[in-house]
């Protein structure tokens, strides 16, 4: 602060005090809809207090689910929703570091082609070739299995050019020693290279974990069986589940059901995340 | 861009892009190729057979006034969810940047809903502003303000924007501070020197400085209202009332699995496409520049 204005103290604090309202004001109403029963719910004002019905109402979600939704247990989906971020996560770091290691560590023909390739797939979102690589999914056979839901999410050219950037800032010299010391490739990668990228690892793993299991187009397509439910897809069928009206209540335990591994995750690690999320985005 | 220590192996480089470039190939490049591929066919209902069109499936595209309507609502969501997002978080940010005191709770409390998805952001607003019960529904009638988004599709997609810009504030807020924090105070301090007040050190060192975050910002906000948010229509006004919240992307999904389409969705995904492809290349562009910068 340059110099000390009472007045722009006070705007200053007002201001962010407003933002972290607008910001939070939603989830608490969700979270205090998500203790009432049908009754508190059914006409406006609705209660901006905690009611009693919030253990009843979330043992339900998660054993029993929904019937009106298919009555899948939101515990299942999710279970499913981990399953599916942490392999999306861990297959995304796996196959970038090691194709970052390729290009920045060796010499061979195409080399260059195979970055662009990378390069290109920033380029093709999901959402804008969705038909297609449905069409790609059903032929492989693969609707309806785990491995449907997370390979085709798996390449990543972001993280490979965060990894390629960070082995471009390591200095030949160590390179140079492991060679004396007679250390291969593959050793030279597991022994030194990996051991030095942890914290860029685990940065990335935040923002990955969250891109994972906010995933919302993908799990609407390739999973019919509600066995494989996601619980960010389940939602929608909750809230539009055809003539009869939103139970809101469950709606609303299952959006907060639904947001708190990655906020936590989030909040817990924030210093990591504050890393991985503007290096990625270099 | 290249070492020079670098390991010698005939097949080892290889075995290490495999899986990568596997995966690229096969749920990238292959799909990306049969969109374009179709995009020229029209193709019966069931598959058995398709006919060879040209480009009959783009001229039909851009004579549907459903899809230049779709084309508008894009826009406007697109810059509203852009202008909404980047305008209420640089507030923030330059508060942030401001205060002294409980700056790390600040910062705690105001990013977290980057890791809300935008699926459960979209349910959650549809509650509050849900016509019967619906909290926010309730204070804007004691203003006078009749909303229902089920009929009515302006505020249909005032719904769905404060939903998605609601999402992004956090995201904005971290690079605006970022770089807010870059700038070096000796400036600040000389301009205050010379008595430049805080709005007038505001426009003209602050907001200069701050042009390639905003410019990056600018263009990341609407690849993210343009593509990312099919979510959060989906999941809430399903593109209604009357396809008043219909967007590109969830056109592309709706012609294509309700409507069964293929060559038209196969078409608008080629159009979607080329608009991705020059707004990344704008973006990298701009990186250049700012490198030599």
């Amino acid at each position: 602060m340059v110099e000390n204005r009472p007045i722009l103290n006070i705007l200053t604090h007002a201001v962010l005090i407003l933002g972290v309202l607008f910001l939070c004001f939603p989830v608490w109403m969700a979270l205090v809809a998500s203790t009432h029963g049908a009754e508190a719910l059914s006409r406006a004002p609705i209660p901006l207090w905690f009611g009693g019905q919030g253990w009843d109402n979330y043992t339900q979600l998660l054993s029993a689910g929904l019937p009106a939704a298919g009555g899948v247990p939101i515990g299942m989906m999710m279970m499913n929703s981990l399953i599916m971020a942490l392999v999306i996560t861990f297959g995304k770091i796996a196959i970038s570091i090691i194709s970052a290691y390729a290009i920045v560590y060796f010499r061979f023909p195409f080399r260059m082609g195979f970055f662009w390739m990378i390069f290109l797939t920033l380029m093709l979102p999901v959402e804008v070739r969705i038909l297609p690589t449905f069409d790609v999914v059903t032929r492989l056979g693969m609707l309806n299995t785990y491995a449907g839901l997370t390979i085709p999410l798996i390449a990543s050219a972001t993280a490979t050019f965060l990894f390629r950037q960070f082995f471009l800032t390591i200095p030949d010299e160590l390179v140079e020693a492991a060679r004396i010391d007679r250390a291969g490739p593959v050793r030279f990668f597991i022994d030194i290279l990996l051991p030095m990228s942890r914290t860029n690892i685990a940065a990335l793993f935040i923002i990955l974990f969250i891109y994972g299991w906010n995933q919302y187009l993908w799990p609407l397509l390739v999973t019919t069986e509600e066995g494989l439910y996601t619980v960010v897809m389940g939602i929608q069928r909750m809230v539009n589940s055809g003539e009869a009206l939103p139970v809101w209540h469950f709606v609303m335990g299952t959006a907060i059901l639904g947001m708190i591994p990655p906020v936590v995750v989030v909040v817990a690690m924030q210093k990591l995340f504050v890393k991985g999320l503007v290096e990625s985005e270099k | 861009m290249q070492k020079r220590v670098i390991f010698r192996s005939r097949s080892l480089p290889y075995l290490l892009v495999l899986p990568q470039i596997a995966v690229t190939l096969v749920f990238f490049f292959w799909p990306s190729y049969q969109a374009l591929e179709s995009s020229f066919f029209i193709e019966d209902a069931f598959g058995f057979s398709r006919e060879w069109v040209g480009l009959r499936n783009y001229r039909d595209l851009f004579a549907d006034p459903g899809y230049l309507r779709s084309f508008r609502t894009t826009l406007v969501f697109g810059l509203s969810v852009t202008a909404l997002a980047l305008g209420t978080s640089l507030g923030l940010a330059v508060a942030a940047n401001r205060v002294l005191r409980a700056a790390q709770s600040y910062r705690t409390l105001l990013i977290w809903p980057y890791a809300v998805a935008p699926a459960l952001a979209g349910v959650i607003w549809y509650f509050l502003m849900n016509p019967s019960m619906g909290i926010v529904a309730y204070w804007l009638k004691g203003l006078g303000v009749e909303w229902n988004h089920y009929v009515n599709g302006n505020q249909a997609l005032i719904l769905v924007v404060v939903a998605a810009a609601w999402k992004q504030i956090s995201y904005n807020f971290l690079f605006f501070l970022a770089g807010l924090q870059s700038i070096p105070k000796s400036l600040i301090e000389a301009a205050a020197i010379d008595r430049a007040g805080p709005i007038r050190r505001f426009w003209t060192i602050t907001m200069p400085l701050l042009s390639p975050t905003t410019f990056f910002l600018l263009v990341v906000n609407l690849v993210y209202a343009f593509f990312d948010t099919f979510a959060l229509i989906h999941a809430t006004t399903n593109g209604g009332p009357a396809d008043a919240t219909s967007v590109l992307v969830f056109r592309v999904y709706n012609t294509g699995f309700i409507g069964q389409d293929y060559g038209s969705s196969a078409a608008q995904s080629v159009v979607l496409m080329a608009l991705v492809i020059g707004m990344t290349f704008i973006q990298f562009r701009y990186v250049e520049r700012k490198v030599t910068y």
